[in-house]
């Protein structure tokens, strides 16, 4: 049994479809339902951030392995077993998920107004297979929660969504979809060469160069596309822009995440040599993402869009960070995708709450709100400088670290990663002064209001995560620090006996 | 010679023609009576193939093993499943047209399912011809069992024309084989086939001709012309029927004629068999986009499935064949299912068959909606639905195998494919019409449907004891 004496990684997993079940069961006139829904859906979703404070709570951060194991059979005698863990990279992802998910549901509270319980059943299960791509141990088991994403998301997309969700709903499937079935193809391939889908074990086990390339391209194209890295990110503006906002939330803070995690978790750990050798190609187009996403995000009219291309840039120093394999980078990473999961979530959310009272999400539609709206505006500001990186606020943290580890591995990356900390302040700055800044002239924007108790109460816990993870950041990395030296060494001894072996060859 | 290994099927003949007796002196149609008995029988039957011995029988005809246990089960549960998804259309039909409440019907599934079962226990060339000929000419009665609508005729009349044909290369082939090997029993032509010597072209050209005739009867590229046409011609729950056991059996068959005589032959048949299922597979992906009809868009999808299986049949191993039958098994359920809800989608008294049917259908019909949401992901492959699972245990046999270029195109092709899929669930959701909501579904098929959807979602969290009767049925044929 684990250390919490209880299955607690699994009833966090599976505790959202209870409340799926009791939604289910609702019955009665449909204002009923749907506040019934919305309250059942609250409550569940509380009670599993709760339940996630217990894991945060009782996990040992100074092991470095996985914590909270449980295993139950599955299909034994066929190398698949049900198996539940997570260490200090997965931890924080799991409370991402379940801190993100009572604020999105809080966020879609009045928005929401057709099918509002279709919509609560969505949103839980979207929870039960985030929380389990990050908490399984099996591949089998992470490969069905990681497509089985692709459902409620579809729907989430393609049924609440704005204008054109149809398209944007069909392209997100298809474009997921296609990376994920030559992932599947990879854990066939892992599957035949080592006889198990065992998480732990496929870490140790050393998979022959040549097959380390062919799978490494097999799960790029899945994580890749997830990720979403240049030039694989086109689906992520038209799924940002078409989707309510708390399925633009969820998708910025949790589900891109999926692919950088799905990096740390297997490529780098599983596939060291072919890692290494793919580095600088990541590098590179890594880096054409933090630049071009960057300067097309300055040219965005849409304000989604501009936040959509700005997450495509920071997630380039996120794969910037990972492969560098080594510490600093690795933490940055991390780091940066939980600031960039808080931030950009709460972005999108600032723009669902002018988009809830003026419909448009039009830059040019807004100017001066600073003078009606004091609260947001602080709000988003304290925003705006996380998501630039100001010192104090969530982002400074994680892009540091990321450019002092890749300085290790050369100057020109660093410089090139930096140009979009400048690039991002240009347009967030630019975008914060065109929409508070200057003359109030547009006639509806007059009687704008302020923000309402609700969404105080929704931006509250972001605003001190956000502070939380600028001022104290080593309260974060503290919980990874020893699962990332762990990977690191790994990575340098498998290299080693690598290029030893290359020696002895020569 | 052990004559007790036929019991099921000699026991199910016999109350076939019972029934058909007792259909004669009914006063009304006798429909619902018969369709009961039938269920019955298939039902004892079902019983006697788990009780039954096991073991060669009639000097080497036929043989009751596990694998044809396995199949002979799924056959009887398919059959069963297309029984009750008849039972209430077939007493309503659309307005204008004559019933097909006729106490035929039930019989005719019943031969059908008789020649199938006789199909997977052949262990000789003839016993399968006699098997293949039952199992076809009844299926060809009941594609023309609608006499008063031309369309019913015409995939009647297609589906004869074809399959006779079809009949013809296969019997063709037997011959060829049977000149140049001098046998036609399965376990003989095995052992003279060992000798690579003994293997001569027009044993090889034999062997071709049988592979044709089989594609044709389990509707692979190039065989596959008929499906859309019958599949749409066809009263549906014919065509319901047609998706189901009858696959199960080809399928089956084909495994067993290529895995047991002609295993020694895998070099020459394996290349014949990736084209087909490359073929099969390419094919579907594409054709089905641009399908209004549902009838017809499932046909393609059966073209596209068939392709899938034939990876495991290429793979020519017990992993492969394993596949096959866990795929099979969960085709069945999520076929019987998904045409379950095509033949409720009626509107007073009528029988619709355009996707755009559908549309709205998520607001009009919760509880329909979401049944076939998960048919079409699991259709589609997308875990945590037993489809995904079948796709897992088939590709996993063309991996071990190395077979990539097949892997990646399948894989290929059910990325493809999930766009068809996935844009009939869009028109249920996705538009905001309000759809106009079916005819009240009689209990029958919200029962079929519902058993289906209650497999399909939760197959993933049992699959072992599935796993591991296919498994053991598949270890059978590699002794």
């Amino acid at each position: 049994m684990n250390q919490a004496g209880f299955p607690l990684l699994s009833m966090l997993t599976f505790l959202p479809l209870v409340g799926v079940a009791i939604i289910l069961t609702i019955r009665g006139e449909e204002a009923v339902v749907a506040s019934n829904a919305r309250w059942t859906a609250l409550w569940t979703s509380l009670l599993t951030a709760l339940l996630s404070v217990v894991l945060w709570a009782k996990f040992d951060p100074s092991d470095g392995g996985f914590q909270f194991v449980e295993t139950a059979e599955w299909l034994p005698a066929w190398g698949i077993t049900y198996k539940m863990g997570v260490d200090g990279i997965s931890l924080l992802f799991v409370m991402l998920a379940t801190v993100l998910t009572p604020i999105c549901i809080l966020a879609a509270w009045e928005t929401i107004q057709s099918r509002v319980r279709e919509f609560m059943i969505a949103f839980l299960v979207l929870e039960t297979m985030m929380v389990g791509v990050f908490a399984s141990l099996d591949f089998v088991l992470f490969y069905m929660f990681f497509e089985g994403v692709l459902i409620p998301m579809y729907l989430i997309i393609g049924i609440w969504g704005g204008p054109r969700r149809v398209y944007a709903a069909i392209k997100f499937f298809l474009y997921t979809l296609a990376g994920s079935l030559l992932l599947l193809l990879a854990v066939l391939a892992m599957w035949s060469a080592a006889g198990t889908t065992d998480i732990p074990t496929l870490m140790t086990h050393a998979f022959s160069p040549r097959v380390q390339t062919w799978l490494f391209l097999a799960l790029f194209a899945s994580f890749a596309v997830k990720v979403p890295m240049w030039p694989l990110h086109t689906w992520l503006p038209d799924a940002h822009v078409e989707a309510p906002t708390s399925g633009s939330v969820i998708l910025a803070g949790v589900l891109i995440k999926m692919g950088a995690y799905g990096f740390l978790r297997f490529s780098v750990p599983m596939l060291p040599d072919a890692s290494q050798e793919f580095a600088p190609f990541i590098f590179a187009i890594s880096v054409i993402a933090v630049i071009y996403a960057s300067l097309v995000a300055l040219a965005q009219t849409d304000m989604k869009k501009l936040i959509a291309y700005s997450s495509v840039a920071h997630m380039g120093i996120v794969t910037i960070g990972i492969f560098t394999f080594n510490a600093q980078g690795i933490s940055g990473a991390l780091f940066q995708m939980l600031s960039h999961g808080v931030v950009s979530g709460a972005l999108f959310l600032c723009v669902g709450v002018v988009y809830d009272r003026i419909h448009t999400r039009e830059i040019a539609r807004y100017g001066g709100l600073s003078d009606r709206m004091p609260a947001y505006a602080i709000t988003f500001m304290l925003f705006t400088m996380a998501s630039i990186g100001l010192p104090g606020t969530a982002g400074f943290a994680g892009e540091v670290l990321v450019l002092v580890g890749s300085l290790k591995i050369s100057l020109w990356l660093s410089l090139l990663g930096g140009m979009g900390m400048i690039l991002g302040a240009a347009y967030m700055l630019w975008l914060y002064r065109r929409m508070m800044f200057g003359a109030l002239d547009k006639i509806d924007l007059k009687g704008i209001l302020d923000l309402s108790p609700r969404e105080i109460a929704i931006f509250a816990p972001l605003v001190l995560l956000t502070l939380w993870m600028g001022i104290y950041p080593s309260s974060f990395t503290g919980f990874f620090e020893a699962s990332v030296g762990r990977m690191v060494d790994h990575h340098q001894a498998a290299i080693g006996a690598a290029t030893k072996l290359a020696g002895v060859l020569r | 010679m052990n004559w007790t290994i036929a019991i099921p099927e000699i026991v199910l003949a016999c109350c076939g023609m019972a029934i058909l007796i007792l259909g004669v002196f009914q006063k009304d149609d006798g429909f619902k009576l018969c369709s009961m008995l039938v269920i019955a029988a298939l039902g004892v039957a079902g019983v006697l193939v788990v009780a039954g011995a096991q073991g060669p029988g009639y000097h080497g005809m036929v043989v009751a093993d596990s694998f044809s246990t396995f199949c002979r089960i799924t056959i009887l549960v398919a059959s069963g499943l297309g029984v009750l998804l008849s039972m209430d259309y077939n007493q309503h039909p659309d307005a204008g047209h004559q019933k097909l409440g006729r106490f035929e019907y039930p019989v005719l599934i019943l031969f059908a399912t008789v020649g199938m079962m006789i199909m997977v226990s052949a262990s000789n060339l003839m016993t399968l011809y006699m098997g293949v000929e039952l199992q076809s000419l009844s299926i060809y009665v009941l594609a023309a069992f609608a006499r008063d609508t031309t369309r019913s005729s015409e995939a009647g009349l297609k589906y004869f024309v074809l399959g006779a044909l079809a009949s013809g290369l296969l019997l063709y082939g037997i011959s060829l084989v049977y000149g140049f090997a001098g046998a036609t029993g399965f376990s003989e032509l095995a052992r003279g086939l060992a000798d690579p010597a003994s293997v001569s072209t027009g044993l090889i050209v034999g062997l071709v001709f049988v592979v044709a005739g089989l594609s044709f009867k389990s509707a692979a590229v190039p065989f596959h012309m008929w499906t859309p046409d019958v599949y749409e011609g066809a009263p549906t729950p014919v065509t319901a029927f047609m998706a189901t056991a009858p696959k199960v059996a080809a399928l089956a068959l084909f495994v067993r004629v290529l895995i047991g005589p002609f295993g020694h032959l895998i070099g020459e048949w394996r290349q014949l068999i990736v084209l087909i299922s490359i073929g099969s597979m390419l094919l579907s992906a594409f054709a089905a986009i641009g399908q209004m009809n549902i009838k017809r868009l499932l046909a393609y999808s059966s073209i596209g499935h068939v392709g899938y299986l034939m990876i495991g049949l290429a793979a020519g191993t017990a992993v492969g064949v394993r596949g096959v039958l866990i795929y099979l098994v969960t085709y069945v359920f999520m076929s019987a299912g998904i045409f379950a809800c095509v033949i409720a989608m009626r509107r007073k008294g009528r029988s619709l068959e355009s996707i755009n049917d559908l549309a709205g259908l998520g607001k009009s019909d919760p509880a329909m909606a979401l049944a076939l949401v998960v048919f079409l992901f699991s259709l589609a492959g997308i875990p945590p639905f037993s489809g995904f699972w079948a796709k897992y245990f088939i590709f996993i046999a063309a991996v071990d195998q190395g077979m990539w270029i097949l892997a990646v195109l399948g894989m290929a092709a059910s990325g493809i494919s999930a766009y068809y899929y996935i844009r009939v669930i869009r028109l249920m959701y996705f538009d905001t019409a309000a759809g106009v909501a079916f005819d009240v579904r009689p209990m029958s098929l919200s029962v079929v449907a519902g058993a289906g959807a209650i497999f399909t979602t939760f197959f993933f969290l049992f699959p072992a004891p599935l796993v591991s009767a296919a498994e053991a049925a598949a270890k059978v044929l590699f002794l």
